[in-house]
Formats: C-alpha cells, structure tokens, sequence
C-alpha cells in the first residue's frame, strides 16, 4: 500500500470515528441530560425504553422521523430548508480541528483522533462559529413568522456578543503556548496539575465557562427555550427531522465547548502527576484523564440546567458586555505586560 | 494539481456567487451569495499558503460585517425589488458602461506594459505572519486605513441624521 493511499485511509477512518462518536454522543447526552435533570428534581425521567430506559434517544429518533413535516405557506422555501443544516454542517466542521485524547502507539505508527491539526486551529474554531450564526438568522428570517425572526434577532445577538469574550479568553492562553494549535496548549499544561490553565488563567477560564455556556444557549442563557414567555425563537416552526437537526448541531456544539474547555484549561489528557504511566497495559491512560474531565464537563451543564433560573435578555446583554468583555480585557492587558517584562 | 483542482473550483464558485450578489433581486439572497464569495475567496486565501489571513477572512467579513447586513436587512423586512419603466434599457446601458469600463483597464495594462511581479514565495509560520504584519512597514498604513473607515462612519452618520 502506497503512502498516500495509507494516510487517505487513516484521514477517513479518523472522520467516520469523529463524527460516529459526536452522533452517539449527541443521542446519549439527551437521555443522560433527561434522566440526570429527573433524580436532581425527585422524579423518574425516561425509564421505560430498555434497561434503564437507555434506548429512548432511538425511540425519539423514530418518532421525529415519522412526524409530518410542516412549512408555513408563506416562507421562504429554500432559506427555510437550508438553515438547519448550515447549522448542523457548521457545528460538524468545528469539530474537526479538536484532538479527541492523547497520541497513541498504533500499527507502527503514532495516531491521534484529530481530523485536522492546522496551524490556526483555535482561530478556525472561531471562525466557523461565526458562519454557524448564519444558521440562527436564516432560520429565524425564513419562518417569515414575527415571532421567530425576533428569536432569530435575539439569538444571534447573544451568540456574537459572547463570542467576543469566548475568543478574548483564549488570547493569555495563546501569548503563553505561542501558538494557536490546540495540541500545543495542550503540550504547554504538561508536568503538575498546578501547570494547567484553569489555575495561572484562573480570570480567563472563568470567563470561558460563562461565555461558552451562552454560545451554546444553555441554562441560564438558554432563552429560546423560554416557549411560555418568549415564544421559544428562531426553530419555532420547525418541526419534524429539521428541528431535530437543530437539536442535533446545538447539543454538538455543547460537547465542541466541553472537549475545547478540558484540552484548553484542564490540561487535556495529561494527568497533572508527574511520573504517572502513559499507558496500562498498552491502552494509553491519557483518555482515561481526558474523557474524566470532559464527563465532569458535560455534567456540570446538566447540573447549571437543572439548578438556575433563566436570565432576561437586558441581563445577558449586561454580563456580556459590560461585565465579561472588560474583564477579560483587562486580563489580557495585565498578562500581556507581564509577559513583555518577563521576556 | 490538487491544489490547482481546489483553486479553479473555488474560483469559479466565488465568481459565479459575485453575479449572484448583483443579478438577484431579493436582497437577503444577494447577502448570503456575498458570505459564499468572501469564503471562496478565504478558501483562495488558504491555497495560497495563508491560512492565518484566510481564517480572519471569514472571522471578520464573513462573520461580522455580513451579520450586520442580514440583521438590518431583516429588521427593515426589505423586499424583493420589482423591474421599474425602461429597466431593459437601463440593463443595457448598464453593460456597456462595464464593457467600457473593463476595455480602458485592460488597454491601461497592455499600453502601459505592467510588469507582472513573479509571487513572491512565502512559506512562514502563522507567528513569522503576525510578527510580519504588525511590524512598522504594514501597522501605519493599516492604521491609516482604520482612520479612513471611521472618517466614513462618521460621514455616513452626519449625511443620515438631519439634527444632530
């Protein structure tokens, strides 16, 4: 077999285990989320589907297949149709530059679950991010509904109002490795846990969290999830396959935030103990560490859901601006000069 | 060749969404084959071995400046423009006027004898780019150009606001 065919197949392989992994990550996130909010509120939750009721995320997969899927007679057909999947396919391309645990030993060669290491990893992250809002807008515009195109207005506002402080928080972390690629962050978090971001850029990964539970409208940003006081938002006419593709790319984007948040800050799939094993019996421990952090991760957004109220909209503009941005701004001059005077 | 493959599609897409941009009538769809074009033109931006500029490419012109064309374009619910007395005339009028135009640049080049530069081979690192582009040759005439920019907001806001 020639090289290229060699890392041809690797490329594909790495794709196809990426994006597998996301979608069974998606569909078991939504029951985990579901049973996990039931026990914190004293009920059962979905337990009827399977053991342990873990077969409801196919169950729903089914049931929002067969449904009919309506149009408002007056949308814009081809908007309407194409929003859902800028929206998946955005949240998709993210997930491409994140290396998934630690390299790895295998077939002679050193592997690792990452489908693109490119040099501006954290800034392509960005960018797609900012392309991913165009699937809000377009969804909330094509509806030709009042009440989505607000949703729209409001959602997308959020999304770039607290992007600007996601990406902030990222720069000290950027000054410190010297790059922008997320395995050099990660490389720079090596040796004692006390390395890892989270502690020297304590102000920077406060900010990340806030910032990245509103990009991803969680509780306590998730307004258009408020469907009593505020009509839901940009998906309220979507119904059917498409709404759960919008599902789909927002609970993707939480796990996109989750793996960013413990290769960034956390010291990715180092275990913070110096003199630890690299490997158990030939299995490399690194994603051991790594998946702990990012479970951890993902159960604290459940845990923020089933715990805080909503916050209004004057709110959320008030944390993220007025809060947030000078915060970290601050916090980005205060380490860029010491960075300067250290050499 | 892969890359001459990737170059010619992404060039053609850029060029086929740039006439979208002028010949539709709807306006939101104008803006949104204006987001393809600057992501073609990111695309171009990478092949040619810059993707730290192809990425703040769609960071800030795909991303930022056309969000806010959608937003205004949504809140003011423009509508699809309808054909006004004498548009095949006008249509017309407008060709050739791009015809003239596109025949003095070109006799410009072929007259004048514009040397074309050989491209200059540029192979550094994203650090190497920054370094580069923030040293005094470029930062002043970036700066310069801001001052540029912001003199136009400024026009813009007095030419709209009938009192200040």
């Amino acid at each position: 077999m020639t090289s290229l065919a060699e890392e041809l197949l690797i490329a594909v392989v790495t794709i196809v285990i990426v994006i597998s992994a996301l979608l069974g990550g998606f569909s078991l996130m939504t029951w985990v989320e579901r049973r996990t909010l039931a026990l914190m509120q004293y009920r059962l939750g979905p337990n009827r589907t399977g053991p342990f009721g873990i077969l409801q995320p196919v169950a729903d997969g089914i049931k929002l297949f067969f449904k009919e899927e309506a149009m408002p007679a007056a949308a814009d057909k081809w908007a309407f149709l194409a929003a859902p999947v800028v929206a998946v396919a955005t949240a998709l391309l993210a997930t491409a530059v994140i290396p998934y645990g630690p390299p790895f030993q295998a077939f002679g060669r050193r592997l690792q679950i990452q489908i693109a290491d490119i040099e501006v990893g954290l800034l392509f992250i960005l960018a797609v991010t900012a392309i991913g809002v165009y699937g809000i807008v377009i969804a909330g515009w094509a509806a030709n509904n009042k009440y989505s195109l607000l949703g729209g207005l409001r959602s997308s506002a959020q999304m770039f109002s607290y992007e600007l402080a996601l990406g902030f928080s990222w720069v000290t972390l950027i000054m410190a490795a010297r790059s922008f690629r997320i395995n050099d962050i990660v490389a720079d978090q090596s040796g004692w846990f006390l390395n890892w971001n989270v502690f020297l850029h304590f102000p920077a990964f406060l900010v990340y969290v806030l910032a990245a539970t509103a990009e991803v409208a969680r509780t306590p940003f998730d307004l258009p999830e408020a469907e009593s006081e505020l009509v839901a938002g940009f998906h309220t006419e979507y119904s059917s396959m498409r709404f759960a593709l919008i599902q789909m790319a927002e609970y993707i984007n939480m796990i996109t935030v989750t793996v960013l948040l413990a290769n960034l800050f956390l010291g990715g799939w180092h275990s913070g103990i110096p003199g630890m094993p690299e490997t158990l019996a030939g299995f490399p421990l690194g994603f051991v560490w790594w998946g702990l952090k990012v479970a951890f991760f993902l159960f604290v957004f459940i845990w923020l859901r089933a715990t805080l109220p909503r916050f209004r909209y004057d709110q959320l503009m008030h944390l993220g601006w007025k809060v947030l941005i000078p915060l970290v701004a601050v916090w980005v001059m205060v380490f860029a000069a010491w960075v300067a005077i250290s050499g | 060749m892969m890359d001459a493959i990737l170059f010619y599609a992404f060039a053609a897409i850029a060029v086929a969404s740039a006439v979208v941009v002028i010949s539709q009538r709807n306006p939101m769809y104008s803006a949104l084959a204006l987001i393809v074009t600057l992501c073609s033109v990111a695309v171009i931006f990478g092949l040619l071995g810059s993707p730290f500029i192809a990425v703040l490419q769609v960071i800030v012109y795909a991303g930022a400046i056309m969000v806010l064309f959608l937003f205004v374009l949504m809140l003011l619910n423009v509508k699809r423009e309808e054909d006004g007395p004498g548009e095949g005339a006008r249509t017309l009028r407008g060709l050739a006027l791009a015809l003239v135009a596109l025949l003095v640049l070109q006799a410009g080049t072929v007259l004048l004898r514009f040397e074309l530069a050989p491209a200059p081979s540029f192979d550094a690192s994203t650090v190497e780019m920054a370094r580069i582009l923030f040293s005094p040759q470029f930062l002043y005439a970036f700066e310069a150009t801001s001052i540029l920019i912001l003199a136009a907001l400024v026009g813009a806001v007095v030419l709209a606001k009938k009192e200040l």
